[in-house]
């Protein structure tokens, strides 16, 4: 079974309680549909455990197949440094269906971001190498597509709807 | 079930159409590391995701010298049209005719459905197996037992 190479650290996005028991590693990627689909379960999922969840998203764009994923992750990492990670994260999944340039530019207006740092630091790659080192680990660590869920530093190989990731973390409590 | 072919054996040479016009053989890659991945089908969700993953990590294949080859017998049209949808930037063979010849030799067939098993090979500079691994057949393997033999080569 495939099992998380990379640790969570303080450089990963990370909700809930840091002593949870549970903690919940999603690899995904903004533009795949799947992804999409799962991001509303994982949200019920939190919901559901409160506090004995910890969650923590790393990117895993497939750009060869997505060509916006990348500017997009970048772009979460953007709002990240500006302590705006996780509304970026919503706004990406929940608007995913017209993911563009312009969506980023607009969802980073909407967070009262500037427009033209994030336009300089995509021109830059400032957070290409984040977005890649999180790749690089997620391929380490076995995944294999997207999204791909390791509840307790395991891969989940199910199904990723609420009830089959509820089955699974609950054999972890 | 076939048992595929294991590390220290000499790998099969091979000539398969990698396009319509062209074809391919194993021993234009001597000197430089080959990762042959077997595979049921063009088009098949999980095949999808495998080689569109390979498709991403290939720059890190490339960094250890190494070029991944995709096989299975889908003819090469099919491949083509596939690699099309994918954007895939590496080689697909089609081991087509006589159907699954190169992978009943790798040990890699699977008789009874008339595919090539999900199988991965890691094949050293000088033409030997140095790692393989037959996954079951709805799960992707990822590239992780890939880049974990690439780095135990010997330089």
């Amino acid at each position: 079974m495939a099992v998380l190479k990379v640790p969570v650290t303080s450089s990963d996005h990370i909700q809930g309680d840091a002593h949870a028991p549970v903690t919940l590693v999603e690899y995904g990627d903004y533009e795949c549909p799947y992804c999409g689909a799962a991001h509303t379960h994982v949200q019920l999922v939190q919901k559901h455990y409160g506090s004995q969840l910890r969650f923590v998203f790393r990117h895993f764009p497939l750009t060869e197949v997505h060509p916006n994923a990348q500017s997009a992750a970048e772009s979460a990492e953007f709002a990240g440094v500006h302590g705006r990670f996780w509304e970026m994260h919503d706004l990406l999944f929940e608007n995913q269906e017209r993911l563009s340039i312009q969506l980023l530019f607009a969802a980073v207006r909407s967070l009262g971001l500037s427009e033209a740092e994030l336009r300089d630091a995509l021109a830059e790659g400032t957070y290409m190498s984040k977005v890649r080192d999180d790749f690089l680990g997620g391929v380490r660590s076995g995944v294999n597509g997207t999204p791909a869920f390791f509840i307790n530093d395991r891969r989940h190989d199910g199904p990723f709807d609420f009830p089959h990731l509820v089955a699974a973390i609950d054999t972890q409590l | 079930m076939s048992q595929v072919l294991s590390p220290g054996t000499s790998a099969p040479d091979f000539t398969l159409h990698v396009t319509p016009d062209q074809c391919l053989s194993l021993s234009e890659f001597r000197g430089r590391p080959v990762i042959l991945a077997f595979y049921p089908a063009d088009w098949s969700p999980v095949c999808g995701d495998q080689m569109v993953l390979y498709n991403q990590v290939r720059p890190e294949f490339l960094n250890h010298g190494a070029e991944v080859l995709g096989v299975s017998v889908d003819g090469a049209w099919c491949h083509q049209a596939f690699a099309k949808a994918r954007n895939l930037h590496f080689p697909l063979l089609a081991d087509f005719e006589p159907k699954g010849g190169v992978s009943k030799s790798y040990g890699a067939y699977r008789e009874g459905d008339g595919v090539s098993e999900r199988a991965l090979f890691v094949i050293d500079k000088n033409g030997v197996i140095f790692w393989s691994y037959r996954s079951p057949l709805a799960v992707n393997p990822g590239a992780d037992g890939i880049l974990n033999a690439l780095e135990r080569l010997p330089s």
